[in-house]
């Protein structure tokens, strides 16, 4: 079959890309190998393990679970866009250091784009809204405990602002 | 995988159940022909064969590129399902015609008597209505145990029915409630009961060049009681078995009418509302209840699984049976 491009634009953390890509270029790709944006992280590639999740017009969706064409005019958001203009960290980023809510690391992009999303629509969860929330992002080193702690206190700390 | 292993798994098993995920794999879809290529061996290779992407821009161009292309193309809806299917390259459609740009065929729009839902609205819309989940309290109890929150970002219910994995909860709720599904082709319409629409494991009685393009669901009646249960090894996983259970009370709370289906048990959802016809006409006592149990497990004929044999599946069936109907006669007579 001839390969089949198409052009797209799109926006990623604010930023306008056109490129052209193939039609058969998964957005986690496209991400990581096409706007370099490396900090999206692709594990199991069909949609179980979270690693890959961004968000798409605020919502987190699995990257690799949708084809970059499909992004076209469409905003996209990732941990390279979680910080402040300053370089100050995301609350959530914040927390996570501070409760120890990472060891390798590799789950830790696909958790905060979940959870900062979830924390936007529930600015006051309850630890097992966070659990259910964290259902679909499996990280094997933590044990989820201090992932949980961490998003609890900077629930709290968005809170009070 | 490894390729041994999944030559093992493959000998074993009609289904295969990837990864702890949400998907179902038949073993006669995967091979086109007697040449199946294990792709997967290569991690480069975990990503979808060449296609042709078309983006439908309205419900006539999607159609008629269905009419055009045939089996060739499937539709992209949220592809929750679609997608990882072809990162293993176990599906190959020549032609990807994508309808989500397509805003018309998402929404909710209650009548009088019944539901219609747009066939691309997705999970999370269904749970962000809170108007729908009080009217059909199965599908809003349902919502949280179809996989995660991100997954429910995408999957759509038009997506999921079309899809008709038997271990899924929608299809056996549709079942439940006596959905109606409005189907289209370029030139013709028809109207499928959801009975009529589940023929196999991933299979409905969609043509080539149909699509459902409505979800049409009756009200319940007053006084009905609902209650969707499943079992499943973690929280967003396939359920081992998943019970809808509706039941309609009389002025006495006397049973007027009762149903019953079951996700997670062999090739298609399986209505089993004849089983508790023994409760209906009386106030459904703790004994009766027990006794559609025990009639539903003569009935069901479950596969088993690597996670679940088909003897603890009856088992679980039985128990579901008890506590969805216990449940759903206590909702119907307390008014939730």
């Amino acid at each position: 079959m001839d390969t089949d491009f198409h052009d797209i634009t799109l926006s990623v953390n604010g930023k306008q890309y056109q490129r052209r890509v193939e039609s058969r270029v998964l957005l986690s790709d496209f991400i990581r190998h096409d706007l370099v944006l490396a900090g999206t992280h692709v594990g199991c590639e069909h949609g179980v393990c979270g690693a890959c999740t961004v968000l798409l017009d605020g919502e987190p969706v699995r990257s690799c679970l949708m084809l970059a064409v499909q992004a076209r005019n469409h905003e996209i958001s990732t941990i390279e866009g979680l910080t402040n203009k300053d370089g100050e960290y995301h609350p959530l980023q914040q927390a996570m250091h501070d409760h120890h809510g990472l060891q390798c690391g590799y789950c830790t992009p696909g958790i905060l784009m979940t959870m900062t999303a979830f924390l936007d629509e529930n600015p006051s969860p309850g630890e097992d809204e966070v659990r259910e929330a964290l259902s679909g992002n499996l990280c094997r080193c933590t044990g989820y405990q201090n992932i949980v702690d961490a998003v609890l206190a900077a629930a709290e700390r968005m809170r009070s602002g | 995988m490894l390729l041994s292993d999944f030559q093992i798994a493959k000998k074993r098993f009609d289904f295969l159940t990837w990864g702890g995920g949400r998907l179902i794999l038949r073993e006669r879809r995967l091979a086109h022909g007697a040449e199946l290529r294990f792709d997967c061996l290569h991690a480069s290779a975990m990503k979808p064969a060449a296609f042709k992407y078309k983006a439908a821009t309205c419900l006539e161009h999607a159609l008629s590129l269905k009419a055009e292309h045939g089996d060739d193309a499937k539709y992209l809806a949220g592809g929750q399902s679609l997608i990882p299917t072809m990162n293993f390259r176990l599906a190959r459609p020549a032609v990807l015609i994508d309808i989500n740009e397509i805003r018309d065929l998402a929404g909710i729009r209650p009548s009088a008597t019944t539901t219609r839902v747009g066939p691309l609205t997705r999970y999370r819309a269904l749970q962000r209505d809170a108007a729908f989940a009080r009217l059909f309290p199965l599908i809003g109890e349902a919502l949280p145990h179809i996989a995660h929150p991100q997954i429910r970002n995408r999957g759509t219910i038009g997506g999921n029915l079309s899809h008709a994995d038997p271990a899924s909860e929608l299809p056996a709720i549709a079942l439940a409630l006596g959905a109606r599904f409005h189907v289209r082709t370029a030139t013709q319409q028809r109207w499928i009961a959801a009975s009529d629409f589940f023929v196999s494991a991933l299979t409905t009685d969609l043509k080539p060049d149909e699509m459902l393009v409505e979800i049409e669901l009756p009200s319940p009646k007053p006084r009905t009681g609902c209650c969707f249960m499943e079992i499943a090894r973690r929280r967003g996983d396939f359920a081992i078995v998943g019970v809808a259970a509706m039941m309609t009370l009389g002025e006495q709370d006397e049973c007027a009418d009762v149903r019953l289906s079951f996700c997670g048990l062999g090739e298609t959802p399986v209505d089993a509302s004849s089983a508790a016809d023994v409760v209906v006409g009386s106030v459904p006592s703790e004994y009766a209840i027990r006794d559609v149990a025990a009639i539903v497990q003569t009935m069901i004929a479950p596969n088993g699984s690597v996670h679940a044999t088909a003897d603890y599946q009856r088992h679980i069936a039985g128990v579901l049976t008890e506590r969805a109907l216990q449940t759903a006669y206590a909702r119907g007579r307390d008014g939730h």
